[in-house]
């Protein structure tokens, strides 16, 4: 019988990592992820596993992109700025149908911005962030154990799809400790027919590119990879829905975000105002068909953020202009207080309470 | 520490007679800063003059600075980072942190960053300690933690701290807990891991620390931060 043990969301993303079979990270330090390097470095040299400092965002993903090719786990983790840096990168990863993991601890932008927490990447994360057609499957942990939980998927999607995720935490997911029962050592055997391990002269090469010559055989990739994508769209999706089957109000939050809410909610409901929360745990796919379902029943959508507003479009895309959707959000390395979403409600609701 | 402490023998911390300057040590999480703003806070309540020091250049968030208000109230003075809480992430060191050390007229508690590489940063502040030679220094140690599970590991991260800031400890604080699903029996169950760190490392046990409503008489009652997610 496992055990619970107390973790940093940053240390539980790594050892749950080395427990998905992960044996290769490459990283550059940035506050507020760095324990995440930090552990690695003192523990894959104990398993046989590569820990690679490298000389900059850039190499490391193109690291990742290397070890991609030949089919073992890898993964990166970075804030914000070094995610940026690694963008092309990802790009590359995507248009060559590879699996890797990306983590983005967040923290305020745009630039330098701050090492306090933030959502502000979302555009990044779901609408691309590199050029060219492409998705990550972006999953937002909310809990230390999700950080621990969401990574061992986020290997098993992105192996399943060949593409390449991404868990999408904040500054406060990857600082703050909880107990966590981490997840079993998993032996991964997702064949990988496709991976450069090797022809021993008996099969012919593979080839790991995304560079096309002909634009035809381009956009045929491109469709047969989104082909792919509409399966995650259909098979994907992850939220949790909290008090949502009598509520009035729905907040749409995730990460940080969601366990304010979620205290919103409780505290708004002891007031007798019935609030709900969906909470996306993948943000791509979005989560748009509980949203529509919501649509239907209630007032208005409250988008939660740690951002000027961007998950809220995505709301509005999902519930189709029915219901009014209103932000409530702090920037800059802020958090909302409940106080503030309740705030943010009583006013939908007429302004009394 | 008291001269009656042995190796291995848990010293209630009503016992233990506070010296003028208390360090606080640890692995990264091993809840050093806690236990630093209720040590200090103790301190206080017993009349002492007492001013605390955020000596962690390693960790930019939950801080000492956020105990703020509470210690200023108790008549506590604080010194922070200069930049803690901020979004400057430069580990720049409090001027005022020699003032501390140096003046002796009131207690000092200074929480140390974690590990060997927050330890590095309370070199500087060694001679002046050594030279008056009147501290506890206190190893915090949590072995629900998953890098110090064992007696043998925590003291592995003992020696590193020791040999990093120059400065050995002087007592051990068993502050295993699994956060708020801490039960008293979580805490009791590490007991015997303790006495064998203190055991291995030739060190006295200060105290067992536990959050207050868990504390049993002879462990130190912790009062943690609300959260509000």
């Amino acid at each position: 019988m496992a055990e619970k043990v107390l973790m940093k969301g940053n240390e539980a993303i790594a050892e749950a990592a080395i427990r998905a079979g992960c044996r290769h990270y490459f990283g550059y330090p940035i506050t507020p992820q760095t324990e995440v390097a930090a552990y690695m470095a003192k523990r894959m040299p104990k398993i046989g596993g590569v820990f690679l400092q490298a000389e900059s965002e850039v190499a490391a993903i193109n690291m990742v992109y290397g070890v991609a090719a030949s089919g073992k786990r890898v993964m990166t983790s970075s804030s914000s700025p070094g995610v940026s840096l690694k963008q092309e990168g990802i790009s590359y990863i995507a248009g060559s149908d590879l699996p890797a993991l990306i983590v983005n601890v967040q923290r305020g932008g745009p630039g330098l911005g701050g090492i306090q927490p933030s959502q502000s990447d979302y555009f990044q994360a779901t609408k691309g962030g590199g050029h060219g057609d492409y998705h990550l499957i972006v999953l937002t942990p909310a809990s230390v154990q999700e950080m621990a939980d969401l990574t061992s998927l986020a290997f098993d999607l992105a192996d399943k799809y060949r593409m390449p995720a991404m868990l999408l935490a904040d500054g406060t997911m990857g600082q703050m400790m909880e107990p966590v029962l981490l997840p079993e050592e998993q032996v991964h055997t997702v064949a990988k027919p496709w991976a450069v391990t090797g022809t021993q002269n008996k099969r012919p090469h593979n080839i790991v590119n995304s560079l096309y010559l002909v634009p035809e055989e381009l956009e045929r990739t491109n469709e047969e990879r989104f082909a792919r994508y509409r399966q995650v769209e259909e098979n994907e999706v992850r939220y949790e829905s909290y008090c949502m089957e009598d509520a009035d109000y729905c907040l749409v939050a995730f990460g940080i975000a969601a366990r304010v809410s979620k205290n919103a909610v409780d505290a708004l409901r002891r007031q007798g105002i019935k609030a709900g929360l969906i909470r996306p745990i993948t943000v791509w796919p979005f989560p748009k068909a509980p949203i529509a379902r919501a649509a239907e029943q209630v007032k208005a959508f409250i988008s939660v953020e740690l951002s000027m507003g961007q998950m809220i479009e995505d709301i509005r895309l999902a519930e189709n202009c029915r219901k009014p959707v209103v932000l409530c959000s702090r920037a800059g390395g802020m958090i909302p207080t409940p106080e503030q979403i309740m705030q943010t409600v009583m006013e939908q609701n007429g302004g009394n309470d | 520490m008291g001269q009656t402490a042995r190796p291995g023998r848990l010293v209630p911390y009503r016992m233990l007679a506070p010296k003028r300057v208390s360090l606080f040590c640890g692995h990264y999480g091993s809840g050093k800063t806690n236990l630093a703003v209720n040590y200090a806070l103790w301190l206080r309540r017993a009349g002492h003059p007492v001013a605390i020091a955020d000596l962690d250049i390693v960790n930019p968030y939950f801080r000492t600075k956020d105990s703020e208000a509470e210690l200023t109230a108790a008549g506590i003075d604080v010194v922070s980072l200069p930049f803690a809480g901020s979004n400057v992430d430069l580990p720049a060191l409090p001027a005022q942190a020699y003032a501390l050390v140096q003046n002796t007229d009131r207690y000092a508690v200074l929480d140390v960053g974690g590990d060997d590489r927050g330890a590095y940063a309370l070199g500087r502040y060694v001679p002046y300690i050594r030279q008056e030679n009147d501290y506890h220094m206190f190893f915090v140690v949590n072995f629900y933690r998953p890098l110090t599970p064992t007696p043998e590991e925590a003291l592995t991260v003992l020696r590193e701290i020791e040999a990093a800031c120059g400065l050995p400890a002087t007592a051990i604080i068993n502050n295993s807990n699994l956060g708020a699903e801490t039960t008293a029996a979580h805490v009791a169950a590490t007991r015997p891991k303790a006495k064998q760190l203190a055991a291995l490392s030739g060190l006295p046990m200060a105290f067992t620390a536990a959050e207050q409503s868990l504390a049993r008489a002879d462990w130190f009652p912790l009062t943690l931060q609300k959260k509000y997610y």
